[in-house]
């Protein structure tokens, strides 16, 4: 525990004001505008969304500037201020099937309909500094062809013609929201799914490698990655009909991992699932692969005692604005307890005689 | 069509039970969806180059909130909720009573004003003027962005060859 402490206020008002200072560092630099942010660094502002659990990018870059970079703490801002909107109801589930893609790429099926589009990728760069980036200037247009008009489908669809991949069942029940219930185990799967996709990037990334290395044996193909913008629409009961309120950008990840088959099911392929917010391929893909791990009691697997498998574990420490509350209160003023702590000590030391020891040897 | 006194209630905003069936819903639905996904530089500027600033009462000012985006699992599963985006939304009735209601995404009070303003008067007779004026050069820019994507995409994808090995093969 820790105890309240008086004073400090000035100290406090001092070290805010600085830190304002420092966030705006050298003046005679261009200061940065949240537009600049929300342009130039929009893959900062997509975890700070996804994290965040808030869709507005400008919202999202304002944090970024005021958390100096820091994303947590960015992400921290845009939990705070979430608490303080109204909820205005919930959306139709947004149909990726139907999403403008600018990036579409399957590891299991190189003819795929609608073709692999890498869209504007790191892969394949060189991931060498380009010191071209220092100096201001133009960049050169981005090559355009014929556009493609039809919704591009789905992979998954062609492996469930010949039933050779586990269906996803059919429902529209309400699922559970972790922002208005208390968590329980053991949870259901839309539980997990929340959880994960505003999960930490890195906590669900080490997890989802640590499934990789054979802690919780599953090899997952990517069988669809896909990044675009989808429409949401919502019933809006004043009218009495659903309207499209906006577009977001997501990333889907679709994995397909070997599956030998149990007593109710033939073997067949089974899937881990992953989306997330804006542009965020690396927390799509770990996403996925930590749904699969997760799922193994439904699917009838062997719990190997592996991390990514224990719901409890992962769900419990995914989320980094929990993780940071509790890690990092422990540097506010713990005095009294650590008093306690300081007459324990010394009075076992008394009793075990240590002070007629050194007094012994002087 | 409920009709409210000024600076009604939440609970005063009625659903319009009746007020559109079949074709007219699904034009109305159209326009909000457009309105709702609107650049905001663009439709102020196109809002104030139509040059009509009818008088209206207040059902409900404008409010910023947020709305549940759900998913579903494997893509085609049951839903699960993904994340919150921003939602502005008001509503309001033209003297002549027309309500008009205003659904945009983010947080701009003038967007959804805007919007509330434009979705009103498609309802009366000046609906084929703000069409022209407003709609359709919105539809169109709109369509041009996304055009533009399309067509950005369409550049990376991938055109698989086979390599012929072997010199005399």
């Amino acid at each position: 525990m820790y105890v309240a402490v008086k004073g400090g206020e000035r100290a406090i008002e001092n070290a805010h004001a600085w830190l304002a200072e420092e966030r705006r560092g050298d003046t005679s630099v261009a200061e940065l505008a949240v537009a600049q942010i929300r342009e130039q660094l929009s893959l900062a502002v997509n975890r700070v969304m996804a994290e965040g659990s808030l869709y507005d990018p400008d919202l999202a870059a304002l944090a970024i500037k005021q958390a100096r970079g820091d994303l947590i703490e960015a992400i921290f801002l845009i939990r705070a201020y979430r608490t303080t909107l109204p909820r205005f109801g919930a959306t139709n589930p947004v149909e990726t099937g139907k999403m403008a893609c600018d990036r579409r790429i399957s590891a299991t099926f190189k003819d795929a309909p609608g073709g692999q589009v890498l869209g504007p990728t790191f892969d394949y760069t060189h991931r060498l500094l380009d010191f071209k980036l220092t100096a201001e200037g133009e960049v050169p247009e981005a090559p355009t062809a014929e556009p493609r008009h039809e919704p591009t489908p789905h992979i998954t669809e062609f492996l469930q013609g010949e039933d050779i991949i586990q269906r996803e069942p059919e429902s529209e029940a309400t699922p559970g929201d972790l922002t208005r219930q208390p968590m329980s185990y053991p949870s259901g799967r839309d539980i997990r799914l929340q959880s994960l996709t505003r999960g930490d990037e890195g906590f669900v990334l080490g997890l989802a490698y640590s499934t990789q290395r054979g802690y919780a044996r599953n090899h997952a193909f990517v069988g669809e990655l896909r990044i675009g913008t989808v429409a949401v629409e919502m019933e809006i009961p004043e009218l009495g009909f659903a309207i499209e309120i906006g577009e977001v950008e997501l990333t889907e990840c679709e994995t397909v991992n070997q599956f030998a088959g149990s007593k109710t099911e033939p073997p067949q392929f089974t899937r881990g699932y992953g989306l997330v917010f804006g542009q965020t391929e690396r927390k799509a893909i770990s996403m996925a692969l930590v749904d699969r791990a997760l799922r193994w009691r439904e699917l009838g697997e062997d719990d190997l005692g592996a991390a990514a498998q224990d719901e409890e574990f992962v769900l419990s420490h995914s989320d980094n604005i929990q993780a940071t509350g509790f890690l990092e209160h422990i540097k506010l003023p713990h005095y009294v307890d650590f008093q306690s702590e300081l007459e324990l000590v010394r009075k076992l030391r008394r009793e075990a005689g240590v002070e007629e020891v050194r007094e012994a040897a002087e | 069509m409920a009709i409210q006194k000024k600076n009604g209630t939440e609970a005063e905003i009625e659903t319009e039970t009746g007020a559109e069936t079949g074709a007219g819903q699904q034009a109305r639905r159209g326009w909000m969806s457009l309105l709702a996904r609107a650049p905001e530089t663009l439709l102020l500027a196109l809002w104030s180059g139509y040059g009509a600033s009818p008088s209206f009462d207040w059902l409900r000012r404008p409010e910023t909130g947020a709305v549940m985006v759900r998913g579903r699992m494997g893509g085609t599963g049951a839903p699960f909720n993904l994340g919150e985006m921003t939602v502005t939304r008001c509503a309001l009735t033209l003297q002549d009573g027309t309500v008009g209601h205003g659904y945009v995404q983010g947080r701009s009070k003038a967007r959804a004003e805007a919007a509330a303003l434009i979705d009103a008067l498609m309802q009366t007779g000046a609906a084929s003027a703000v069409r022209r004026a407003i709609l359709d050069p919105l539809a169109e820019a709109m369509a041009t962005t996304r055009e533009d994507r399309a067509a950005r995409a369409a550049a990376t994808k991938v055109d698989f060859f086979t390599l012929v090995r072997g010199e005399d093969g």
